[in-house]
């Protein structure tokens, strides 16, 4: 079923009683060309490029628990293309133009909102960074500003300005384009739009092993029984390094608890997103009203989808420290989702040692903004067997080579 | 918040301390493969469950320990000094 204001309207007449369902919950079957694991949102952007760009339809996406209800649907939801080296600029832009014909594309609306992102300087070094930070973001051709201090209290008067804040506000740099979309409708979109073409989506089905026949992955044992495949591909972020161990091999993942944190919903006060790097603080205001909080990560290893309330306290600090108007503000709701870091903070897609089983991973903290393009790519080398240009640059073999795409700098902090 | 048992100060909470990843990585020696080479700096077995990992008591007395400790619940198993074998 197609929406649009005519099926809304004819659904208003109903009292909304006769929506069908957006996806079909399958059942598994025994046979597959393409079986994706995990149904997150880049399991799920896979599962429908596959279908759409490729037209291999006979798909299944595998999912432990259910759509969504990993990373993709507890991020703090920013979107941006604000990364420092030629490679991800390429990748993560690409994802950002796909970003904005999503809702469009998917006849689901992802509600993207273009309104910013505002990266604080609050020191001298800070300014420097980040001039060369927007200068070599338009050597790459990505629109970013510098701006200062009066422009950031035209943009955001809720920050405190003041020159005795704390962590003083010298001015910023920000990408226009950057901005948020509703994870959960990412992730609904997809999947609505992938079934609507042929593809299983089986929840509540947890992958326990890999069929290894001849040393070539042929498939997967599920709870529900062994599910046949061509091909097999893996996009289970905190969870990449078990099903690695599964199959027989290991990652340079580390998986970590990143949480977030939401207040009680307020009028609209502030409409960009901001992000204080130095002290760690990164806030924006969901349509619903609330205000999103980020963190940065809880520095252990940790597969609890919970997060430490020592980071919790210090994320608050920091928040008040920019936003001190916030103190009154009660939370609502506090969480975590088990993120896959790797050393260069950039993204794993593409063959396994395991001939036949793809994977695509280390999206760490950053990964939501990156659903279409990681999607994208990773259903290129599973339909075609080759590598996306777009993911060369960010294969498993340049924790080998040496030659790493090492932008921890950009993506230091969670987002 | 974890309370972590350190060998020397007794349990405190874990913002007293930092984690430093995972312990008894054997440095190869200088003329392995690059493969070799890789997989000593970057790859890991990162489990679900018990993780032998170094520890520093930063904000306390300072020193360095090992832990095993559950990755999953967070429960810590025992702690024992660097240069304790692999705890079987
Ligand atoms: C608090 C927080 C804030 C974040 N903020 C941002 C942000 O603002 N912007 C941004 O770009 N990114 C952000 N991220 C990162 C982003 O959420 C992730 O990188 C992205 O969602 C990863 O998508 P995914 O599809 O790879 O993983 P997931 O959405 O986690 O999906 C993986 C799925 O695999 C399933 N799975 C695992 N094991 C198995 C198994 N054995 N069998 C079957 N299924 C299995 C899981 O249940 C899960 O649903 C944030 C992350 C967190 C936790
Ligand atoms: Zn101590």
């Amino acid at each position: 079923m197609k929406y649009s204001a005519w099926s809304l309207l004819r659904g208003a007449l109903g009292g909304h009683r006769q929506w069908p369902p957006a996806w079909r919950d399958a059942a598994p079957k025994p046979r597959y060309d393409v079986v994706i694991v995990g149904g997150g949102g880049h399991g799920l952007a896979a599962a429908y490029y596959l279908a759409k760009n490729h037209g291999i339809t006979n798909v299944a996406v595998v999912e432990r628990g259910w759509i969504g209800g990993g990373n993709t649907g507890r991020n703090t939801t920013i979107v941006r293309s604000n990364y420092l080296y030629p490679e991800s600029a390429r990748l993560y832009d690409f994802s950002l133009k796909l970003y904005e014909g999503l809702s469009q594309a998917l006849n689901f609306n992802i509600m993207l909102s273009q309104r910013g992102q505002l990266m604080l300087a609050h020191s001298r070094h800070d300014l420097d960074s980040m001039s060369r930070w927007a200068n070599a973001m338009r050597m790459n051709g990505i629109q970013a500003e510098l701006l200062s201090r009066e422009a950031v209290a035209a943009l955001a008067p809720v920050i405190d300005l003041s020159p005795q804040a704390r962590f003083p506000v010298l001015g910023a740099f920000m990408q226009r384009r950057a901005g948020t979309a509703r994870h959960d409708a990412v992730a609904w979109g997809y999947a609505r739009a992938a079934s609507a073409l042929g593809v299983d989506i089986i929840q509540n089905c947890e992958v326990r092993g890999f069929i290894n026949e001849g040393g070539r992955c042929v498939g997967v044992d599920t709870a529900r029984g062994a599910l046949r495949a061509e091909r097999v591909g893996i996009a289970a972020a905190g969870h990449s390094s078990v099903l690695a161990k599964l199959a027989g091999f290991r990652l340079p993942v580390t998986s970590y608890a990143l949480q977030a944190m939401v207040t009680e919903p307020l009028k609209p006060l502030l409409d960009t997103v901001v992000i204080s790097p130095s002290t760690g603080a990164y806030v924006s205001q969901s349509d619903k009203g609330e205000i999103v909080i980020g963190a940065m990560l809880d520095l252990f290893p940790s597969y609890a989808q919970r997060g430490s309330f020592a980071v919790t306290q210090a994320i608050l600090a920091a928040t008040l420290a920019i936003f001190p108007s916030f103190s009154r503000l009660r939370l609502m709701r506090q969480w975590a989702g088990i993120v896959d870091v790797v050393h260069d903070s950039s993204p794993i897609i593409g063959p396994t040692p395991v001939p036949g089983l793809y994977i695509n991973c280390g999206w760490g903290t950053g990964g939501f903004k990156a659903i279409p393009a990681g999607g994208w790519t990773l259903a290129h080398v599973l339909a075609t067997g080759a590598t996306h240009p777009l993911a060369e640059p960010f294969q498993l073999g340049r924790f080998v080579s040496g030659r790493l795409v090492d932008e921890a700098a950009a993506s230091g902090i969670a987002h | 918040m974890m309370h972590i048992p350190c060998p020397w100060c007794g349990a405190r909470d874990e913002n007293e301390f930092v984690c430093g990843g995972t312990s008894h990585l054997q440095r190869p020696a200088l003329d392995v493969s690059d493969e070799v080479w890789g997989a000593y700096l970057f790859f890991r077995d990162n489990p679900k469950g018990v993780h032998l990992e170094r520890w520093r008591h930063v904000h306390g007395c300072g020193q360095w320990f090992n832990a095993a400790r559950n990755t999953l619940t967070h429960e810590i198993l025992s702690v024992y000094r660097m240069t304790d074998p692999v705890p079987q």
